[in-house]
């Protein structure tokens, strides 16, 4: 598999006083047609780390490399046609759609993007049909839909442009549980086939280690531990991740409850790495 | 849909086209709405329906209001009523101007100041608070007085006064959604600096911004007609309500003369507020606390 | 837990509620006992949100209420409003999903507490202050006597909720609504409040009221199940047996859908034989 993204060093650092350092050297990398978890919790950097990526924060050091080119940060210039190549969907299906143009257009503005780059687009139809919705919704406005439709309609018009990575920051938290697992599956299948990767980020664990390939923990703006995502489920090696596992609950009607974690307890922050 | 999601369902202007109606269905916009119309009309049809002609001195003199000319005459021997009706022709497309003017001017540089930060924000905030550190009458007067007493002058030195407070608003508003994220997705998309104020700022801000205008139409109207009767407005012998009523004060015990324009100001004035008041209650309120007119002015 | 069924704390029947032209809730019908905690989930407009506010009379004037809450042999729906305020918060509390927004942040958690105290107890300053630190040390806030002083912001989310449950619990009620309690708190900060909630309910005797989608949540800390689906209870059991051997195709096919359910998607191609089926 070929590298798409090569991250190396990541340190981004929002102001204040003391400046927080929401990213603290993170290092990632994400071939094509694999699909990377990034876990934790809030306030890890996870979100951050994803618009980085985008160039939608600039990085205070580091380097963000996509297919042997740095990312820039996104100023008031158009995007270079060259990194529409990278899509992020966005945590909330409220604000991720202009709410007052027909859906299809909205897609369509995806498959400009592709076309701009001499790639080929299937119509805003075939989109919608291929995330399961009807292809007579292009007409409609995004208040129509529920709050999983719209995501699926932010998914249609992120692979509209036929990106080679797809980025989808907490793209399942706001959705209704019983749709959670069926659209990151279906974010996976759809990159995958198409030959791109996928990074995942994501608090809940136990949707992300159906789809992922690797996983990546992090605590407190770093990697605490990475690793085939099977692997790290199955035997966590760094306290932290065998923490937020054990903390999950399962709900298997047993009437058990995780261990509770006192309060303030820290983490060593020496990854893990597999 | 939960009750959070139908909150949000549609933009500003799909709550207009559905409360708009609404609104006026309380008794002050109705009241506000049908006086507004009314004027509107009256300028419109303007010389139809002029008992006698506005400019002619033909009449007995201070009359009092009787069967043959309602609100008496002046001390030209003018029919009052005529010149009251043929003010609305000056006053009101006038305040409609203005604000017209206002919006344009202010909503543009605010977008830019909004949209391009750094120094184009900075330079522009920077004026409007030059602007908005004098009085605004004051400084009104100063600028129609060292332009020279006339309507176009008045309603430019209005416009210096006016447009800050649309360019400040119209800077919140775009500084708030241009970090949507539809925004920013569209800009991942390649949308370019234009196509992202055509397609995603300005629709969704022009809303509040018209709301902040029809509530400022009444302010207009006091401006302009407060020009003509400090005597940089209107020259004589132009109908114009602000005017009249300045000459009014030297004739005190000719009441007509003061009282009936003074009357057309004071229900153009509060048909429109009513009007604008009406508009903003039916929205959102939360656009509604952005637009209350102590933050701007 | 067997034996006859105790009188309950607090009893739903038929409820339904109408804001505007919408019908929100065709009938519900709930009972909550002392000592155990009632789950009620569902998805987003299923109504368990608001069922929890109509028992606490928080729904907006234009609500229209029928059927019967009934708590200690009285009919909240019918009581004037003077008397259903005073049970508020003392009789009957409610926490909320997120504790940045239920707190005042501009108040010291000690003046949030007493002020409670002193207004509905009428406890002197001292008397309230004592009471105060007790509440916070049996939510487990470190060093109670200088927490008082503190403000929202200086806790974490975890602590925050605590102090929201201490707050709620200030004057003894026999009934908790908890909407949503650990939703906007991290995974491994949720635990510690669930253990709290399962304490108090059985040291105090308290009638709980669990609201929330998260079935996990349900699974680890109720003890009855009741789903809801627009408007109305499609199912109400035992825990064990809701989770194991659900009466309802709706309660199945949620699920169905989560990872680590008895018979949810274990596997990335159980979810996309899901998929196809929903296809159809």
């Amino acid at each position: 598999m070929s590298e798409l993204l090569r991250v190396s060093g990541l340190r981004v650092v929002y102001p204040g006083r003391p400046p927080v350092r929401a990213v603290d050297g993170v290092d990632l990398t994400v071939a094509a047609g694999q699909v990377v978890g990034l876990v934790g919790e809030s306030g890890c950097g996870k979100s951050t780390v994803a618009r980085a990526l985008c160039g939608l924060v600039a990085p205070a050091a580091g380097t963000v490399v996509f297919d042997g080119t740095p990312v820039p940060p996104l100023g008031l210039r158009r995007r270079p046609v060259a990194l529409t190549r990278i899509q992020l969907v966005f945590q909330d299906p409220y604000a991720s759609l202009h709410p007052r143009r027909p859906v299809g257009a909205q897609i369509g503005d995806g498959v400009r993007a592709a076309a701009a780059r001499g790639a080929e687009s299937a119509e805003p139809a075939r989109w919608l049909d291929r995330v399961g919705l009807a292809a007579d919704a292009a007409r409609r406005f995004p208040h129509e839909f529920s709050g999983g439709q719209r995501q699926r309609i932010a998914i249609a018009r992120a692979l509209a442009a036929r990106p080679d990575l797809l980025i989808g920051d907490e793209p399942i938290s706001a959705l209704d549980a019983s749709t959670q697992a069926v659209v990151a599956a279906l974010m996976r299948d759809l990159a995958v086939d198409s030959g791109a990767g996928l990074l995942f980020i994501s608090h809940d664990l136990s949707v992300v280690r159906l789809i992922a390939d690797r996983l990546v923990v992090m605590y407190r703006g770093r990697i605490v531990e990475s690793g085939p995502a099977r692997d790290i489920w199955a035997e966590p090696r760094h306290p932290y991740t065998q923490s937020l596992l054990a903390a999950v609950p399962v709900p298997d009607g047993s009437g058990t409850l995780p261990p509770a974690t006192p309060d303030g307890v820290e983490y060593p922050l020496d990854p893990v790495l597999r | 849909m939960s009750t959070a999601e139908l909150i949000r369902a549609g933009g500003i202007r799909a709550r207009m086209r559905e409360r708009i109606p609404r609104a006026w269905r309380t008794p002050l916009g109705i009241t506000g709405a049908v006086v507004a119309a009314l004027w509107l009309l009256v300028a419109a049809l303007g010389p139809l329906l002029w008992p006698h002609d506005p400019l002619a001195q033909d009449l007995p003199r201070l009359q009092a209001p009787d069967g043959a000319h309602w609100f008496g005459t002046d001390e030209l021997g003018r029919d009052v009523l005529s010149r009251v009706l043929a003010g609305a022709r000056v006053t009101v497309p006038l305040a409609l101007l203005l604000v017209g003017l206002s919006v344009l001017v202010g909503g543009l540089l605010g977008l830019a100041a909004g949209f391009f930060g750094r120094w184009v924000g900075e330079t522009v905030m920077r004026l409007t608070d030059l602007v908005m550190a004098f009085p605004t009458v004051i400084l009104a007067m100063v600028v129609a007085a060292s332009l020279g007493a006339s309507l176009v002058n008045a309603v430019l030195a209005a416009l210096v006064v006016s447009w800050p407070a649309y360019a400040r608003v119209t800077r919140g508003l775009v500084l708030g959604v241009r970090e949507a994220d539809y925004v920013l997705a569209d800009r991942l998309l390649g949308f370019s600096a234009a196509r992202s104020l055509r397609t995603d700022i300005v629709p969704m801000v022009s809303g509040p911004v018209l709301i902040l205008a029809s509530l400022d139409i009444g302010t207009a109207t006091l401006l302009l007609s407060g020009l003509s009767f400090l005597g940089l407005g209107a020259k004589p012998p132009t109908a114009e309500w602000g005017s009249m009523v300045a000459t009014a004060i030297n004739h005190f015990d000719a009441w007509w003369m003061g009282l009936f324009p003074g009357l057309a100001i004071l229900t153009v004035v509060m048909a429109f507020n009513f009007l604008g008041d009406a508009l903003r209650d039916a929205l959102d309120p939360r656009t509604a606390g952005v637009l209350t007119k102590a933050e701007t002015r | 837990m067997t034996g006859a069924p105790a009188r309950p704390s607090l009893e739903i029947t038929g409820l339904t509620l109408r804001i505007g032209a919408s019908e929100i809730l065709r009938g519900v019908d709930l009972r909550l006992a002392a000592g155990r905690i009632q789950g009620l989930a569902g998805e987003s407009g299923s109504g368990k949100t608001m069922t929890g506010l109509a028992v606490l009379g928080l729904l907006p004037a234009t609500a229209r209420l029928g059927g019967s809450i009934s708590y200690a042999g009285r009919e909240l729906l019918s009581m004037a409003p003077r008397e259903r305020n005073a049970l508020r918060g003392t009789e009957i509390a409610m926490v909320f999903q997120d504790p940045s927004t239920s707190l005042h942040p501009m108040l010291s958690i000690g003046a949030q507490l007493t002020d409670h105290l002193r207004h509905h107890r009428r406890l002197d300053r001292a008397a309230a202050r004592g009471r105060a630190e007790e509440l916070l040390a049996r939510v487990r806030i470190p060093d109670p006597a200088h927490a008082l002083r503190r403000f929202p912001h200086q806790f974490s989310g975890g602590q925050r909720q605590r102090i929201a449950i201490a707050i709620a619990l200030a004057c003894s009620p026999k009934v908790l609504i908890a909407d949503e309690p650990t939703t906007a708190l991290d995974v491994t900060v949720q635990a510690g409040v669930l253990h709290l909630l399962r304490e108090l309910a059985t040291e105090m005797g308290l009638a709980v009221l669990l609201v929330t989608h998260d079935l996990g949540v349900m699974s680890a800390v109720a003890d009855r199940v009741a789903v809801m689906r627009g408007g109305e209870v499609v199912e109400d059991g035992e825990r064990a047996q809701v989770f194991t051997a659900p009466a309802h195709p709706y309660t199945a096919s949620l699920l169905a859908s989560l990872p680590g359910a008895a018979h949810g998607v274990q596997s990335l191609d159980d979810v996309r034989a899901l998929r196809e089926a929903a296809r159809e």
